[in-house]
């Protein structure tokens, strides 16, 4: 490695070219969702969200090049007065922000609106590869699990706060980033069996069918089992602990979650119950999708998006346009770039020797996922609806910033990799 | 260290990746159900409905035409903050029946319109116009009904309605929607397909907040509605009011019958009903009511009452025998009056004057001649035989069969068959002496009212007649139906008829029609009939035509329960050749006399 070679020369351009051919498409999409053939618009429109998502891709290359521009070690250096800020932001944003349906996440400066918790993402995967990638740090001790549930932990309280908690759900993403450097697989396990069960108890309506299931179940284990006195009773005790959480899930549903919260949830467990009323997004959003059939609509012909049966289309449900216009094919494209994507960061993160580089590189993987994974889940009746964007194709200024920023520290960490000593 | 934890992340990704891929395929490939919702959710079907052809007199006076009125149409979807205690007190609905509804609307389809409330009047409409805005989701559609110039004729121009449910289902060619309107009864049923026209349909696409984003594919499946086709009608106008007038409050028929095309110039059934009832909003209250009236207003009498003919079948016996040579016109038959019943003073006629005196040992004779002619040297085969001939020409002059008239339910009559009294009789021999009834035109005989008008007519022209009916011209300047031109004789030759035109002449110059029916200056050719109708009093019927020379007119009356032939049916009959004839009565006095309506004394 010479030093004085370009910075450019250095890249990963594959990473680069996925971004923006993410987009880019993106960027199309947008268009196709708020196109109206009456007026014919262009897509340079600056009314229009194409025109001024334009506007924001433009501006993205000022943070580019600003983080090509910073040395590489300012990320670590400074990672834990970045969380620092943004977390000075978002208890900030609860006491002066702008409330917009309903979330209290936004600063308004003029004619824009900044949201600082789409920030807080890359803030908090520094934080968390900063604590991990210390030379003391060790996962098995309880201190750091606790610390590092710590560090994910106030951002998204803080964001629920706001009452943004789709935003706040995908900090519990970074599971997956601990578990990759080593925590325990139980709390993983754990979390997926709770959300089976609590699904379970929502489409089962006759939970004696449970109870009854998991006496079944743990009558199987306690016969088949080692017969020891500490198995039978932790079997026992995990049996009464599952029939507790479905005895509390219909507490939660009834008296913790909010009525729209409860209706998502509804929604997709039976979203024909009330097709116009908290069944509309996910009804209208799965026919827009289905019309699509395998070649799609065309480009601009997608009805359903361009009449606005589809909700939210240029941001949360943008994939309905895709879906509809450009048919399984279309939907076989986009998902293969952003599984590519999210492959070739994961490559980029196991290439670091500098473990901050590889948990930071983690951080963005699981974040991307974790959107990628939800949103369109989400359209097509697989998750209740939150409110979240698909990552770099969703209309929106802060969300957009916030994943070039997310990505290019790793692509430029990434840069420097030659020059980090293995420590 | 935790090397192969790697490889579980980018399974748990590239699995989520492809679990997506496999739901979109059966949303997007394998269910077509988004695909359809899709296009229900943009695509509206606007009906046009066409308008309904109107009807005319002979004369070019209107009878039917269309109405505009209005359904109040709801689209679910976009029904928001509705003040549903409001809508039901301005609508006048109760909060049930406003549930109901909205439910129905909302099986049929969230977003494409439904009926919510049918057929507003004008008066509700200008109420509730002022209201309409604050019902988002709900809207006026305005359809037409039919409207009538004037409260008669009801039977023969029947009522349209909306198609029920097994119309629907038999509608094979699949023409019919619900909800759409179809005639039901008299000529609108029976040229529903020249009045309906066809309907238009527009699609066009619409956004989720209904605005129109114009036609669907350039409007490539839309189609024009076409109106339907007038009809103008063989009625005089005039000359029905005048017959329905006249038969006010009693029972029976008028039907009258230009004899040279067979046009119907009037048809009349007692008691009627006002058509205008049976159209509108109230249309299902009006039909349970009238349908339900013990005096039948719904019952066509001229073309579904079967009477027996009585002394006025004794004609066609007349015509019959001469054709088959029994008889001549000068042949005469002693009145015999212990074998059969008579009536008058006479004991000797030839034909002419037996017509005229209605001499029932005469006819009783004439049949007998008719009917055993000695063909077979058994009088029962030989009885056969003669039967079967005078069935052969009995319904050559258009009864026992219905006649083809253009309204449904049309009623044959009967005509006695060998084969009906080999049933009646159970296999036992039959001879004349066991049917001789029906020689006078009692017994198994059957008629409709309109047989004998059409009978009249064969008589006025000599022995053929063109199918009664009702529609003259389909189309402004069309002709009608072809059955209704072609020329049906009689198996009687038409040499035979003279003696019949003047038997029917001197009934009304001298004999039962001398007092009613008699006209100054047109000479009028008549029948009376006189039909049993034990234990109620007789009805009264009357045939007639005139001028007797050149005949413009023929007509049958029948009036139920009101004695002799020669008092109420010979009056109206009378009346009405005199209205058409010369526009009015010259005999106030036997209006009058039909008018009071007392002909039993």
């Amino acid at each position: 490695m010479r030093r004085g070679d370009s910075i450019l020369s250095k890249l990963d351009w594959v990473t680069v070219l996925l971004f923006f051919l993410i987009v880019i498409m993106g960027w199309l999409n947008i268009f196709a969702a708020v196109y109206d053939e009456s007026t014919n618009p262009s897509i340079f429109d600056l009314s229009l969200n194409s025109g001024r998502q334009l506007m924001f891709i433009a501006t993205s290359f000022i943070l580019i090049i600003t983080i090509m521009v910073i040395d590489f070690k300012f990320f670590d250096t400074f990672g834990y007065f970045i969380f620092g800020g943004i977390i000075f932001l978002l208890i900030f944003v609860l006491l002066f922000g702008r409330e917009v349906a309903g979330s209290k996440s936004w600063f308004e400066i003029g004619a824009f609106r900044l949201q600082p918790s789409e920030f807080a993402k890359f803030a908090t995967a520094l934080a968390v590869a900063k604590f991990i990638g210390d030379t003391n740090f060790r996962m098995d001790r309880i201190k750091n699990q606790a610390l590092l549930f710590g560090i994910i932990g106030l951002p998204a309280i803080l964001i629920i706060l706001q009452g943004d908690t789709g935003t706040a759900l995908v900090y519990s993403v970074f599971l997956l980033v601990f578990f990759r450097e080593g925590m325990s697989p139980i709390l993983l396990l754990l979390g997926t069996a709770a959300a089976i069960i609590f699904i379970l108890t929502l489409l089962v309506s006759n939970h004696l069918y449970l109870y009854g299931g998991i006496a079944i179940i743990a009558a199987v284990i306690i016969i088949f089992g080692k017969k020891s006195i500490r198995n039978i009773a932790l079997t026992l005790a995990g049996a009464i602990v599952i029939a507790g959480v479905i005895r509390s899930v219909d507490y939660v549903i009834t008296d913790v979650l909010k009525p729209h919260q409860q209706n998502r949830i509804k929604a997709l467990i039976n979203p024909d119950a009330d097709p116009l009323g908290y069944g509309w997004n996910v009804t209208q959003s799965k026919i827009a999708i289905g019309s699509g059939q395998f070649f799609g609509r065309g480009y601009l012909n997608g009805t359903q998006t361009k009449y606005d049966f589809v909700p939210e289309q240029s941001t949360d449900f943008i994939f309905c346009t895709i879906a509809e216009e450009h048919g399984w094919l279309g939907s076989f494209v986009i998902i293969g770039l952003f599984v590519t994507f999210l492959l070739r960061i994961i490559f980029i993160a196991e290439r670091q020797k500098w473990r901050f580089a590889r948990v930071y590189g983690y951080g963005v993987a699981c974040i991307i996922f974790f959107h990628f994974a939800v949103n369109i889940g989400m359209t097509i009746g697989l998750f209740p609806v939150i409110g979240i964007p698909l990552p770099m194709f969703s209309y929106g200024g802060s969300s957009l910033w916030a994943f070039t920023i997310l990505i290019f520290i790793l692509i430029k960490l990434d840069a420097h990799r030659m020059q980090v000593l293995v420590r | 260290m935790n090397q192969s934890r790697r490889y579980i992340i980018q399974l748990v990704m590239i699995l989520t990746g492809l679990i997506f891929l496999v739901k979109l395929f059966s949303i997007q490939v394998l269910d077509s159900k988004y695909a359809e919702a899709a296009t229900s959710n943009i695509i509206h079907r606007v009906i046009e409905y066409p308008y309904r052809g109107l009807v005319f007199d002979r004369n070019g006076k209107l009878i039917v035409y269309n109405t505009p009125q209005y359904n109040l149409i709801v689209v679910p979807t976009e029904v928001k903050n509705l003040d549903t205690a409001k809508f039901c007190e301005v609508f006048n609905i109760e909060k049930e029946v406003f549930i109901e509804k909205m439910e129905e609307a909302k099986d049929f389809s969230y977003v494409q319109p439904s009926i919510f409330i049918k057929q507003l009047s004008n008066q509700d409409l200008a109420y509730v116009q002022d209201y309409i805005v604050d019902f988002p989701g709900f809207d006026i559609q305005p359809r037409t009904t039919r409207a009538y110039a004037q409260p008669i004729m009801a039977n023969a121009l029947g009522y349209v309605s909306e198609i029920n449910k097994n119309q629907l289902k038999r509608d094979t060619l699949d023409y019919y929607r619900q909800g759409d309107y179809i005639g039901q009864s008299g000529l609108e049923a029976y040229y529903e397909k020249q009045l309906r026209g066809r309907r238009g349909v527009k699609f066009k696409v619409k956004n989720v907040r209904g605005i129109e984003k114009g036609p669907y594919e350039d409007g490539e499946y839309d189609t024009l509605s076409i109106p339907g086709r007038n009809l103008v009608s063989t009625i005089d106008l005039d000359l029905q009011a005048y017959g329905e007038d006249l038969l006010q409050g009693k029972s029976g028929s008028i039907v009258a019958i230009e004899p040279a095309s067979g046009e119907i110039l009037s048809l009349v059934s007692g008691p009627s009903y006002d058509p205008s009832l049976l159209t509108g909003r109230k249309y299902s209250q009006n039909f349970s009511r009238i349908s339900s009236d013990t005096l039948k207003p719904l019952f066509n009498r001229p073309l579904m009452a079967q009477y027996r003919p009585g002394s006025i079948f004794k004609i066609i016996q007349a015509m019959v025998a001469l054709q088959e040579g029994v008889i001549n016109p000068s042949t005469r038959i002693v009145c015999n009056r212990s074998i059969i019943g008579c009536h008058g003073p006479h004991s000797f006629e030839d034909l002419e004057g037996a017509i005229k005196h209605s001499c029932n040992p005469y006819f009783h004779n004439v049949m007998r001649r008719v009917v055993n002619q000695g063909v077979s040297d058994d009088t029962y085969e030989d009885t056969r035989i003669g039967l079967a001939k005078w069935r052969k020409h009995v319904e050559s002059f258009g009864l026992g069969s219905p006649l083809g008239i253009d309204l449904p339910n049309e009623k044959s009559g009967m005509v006695p068959s060998v084969e009906y009294y080999d049933r009646a009789y159970r296999g036992e021999p039959w001879k004349y002496s066991n049917i001789y009834s029906i020689a006078i035109g009692e017994g198994e005989n059957l008629v409709v009212p309109l047989q004998m008008a059409n009978f009249a007519s064969i008589v006025a022209n000599r022995g053929y007649y063109y199918i009664p009916h009702l529609v003259k011209s389909i189309g402004d300047n069309g002709s009608p139906l072809p059955k209704y031109q072609e020329k049906h004789y009689t198996s009687v030759d038409p040499k035979h008829f003279d003696v019949a035109v003047e038997a029917m002449a001197s009934v009304v110059e001298s004999g039962t029609g001398q007092y009613r029916a008699k006209l100054k200056d047109i000479v009028v050719c008549g029948k009376t009939g006189t039909v049993q109708n034990d234990p109620m009093p007789d009805h009264s019927v009357f045939i007639a035509f005139a001028p007797k020379d050149d005949p413009k007119i023929a007509v049958s009356v029948y009036v139920e329960d009101a004695g002799q032939g020669a008092r109420a049916a010979a009056s109206i009959a009378s009346l009405m050749i005199e209205k058409y004839l010369l526009g009015a009565t010259e005999r106030p006095f036997i209006e009058e006399y039909v008018k009071k309506g007392e002909f039993l004394y």
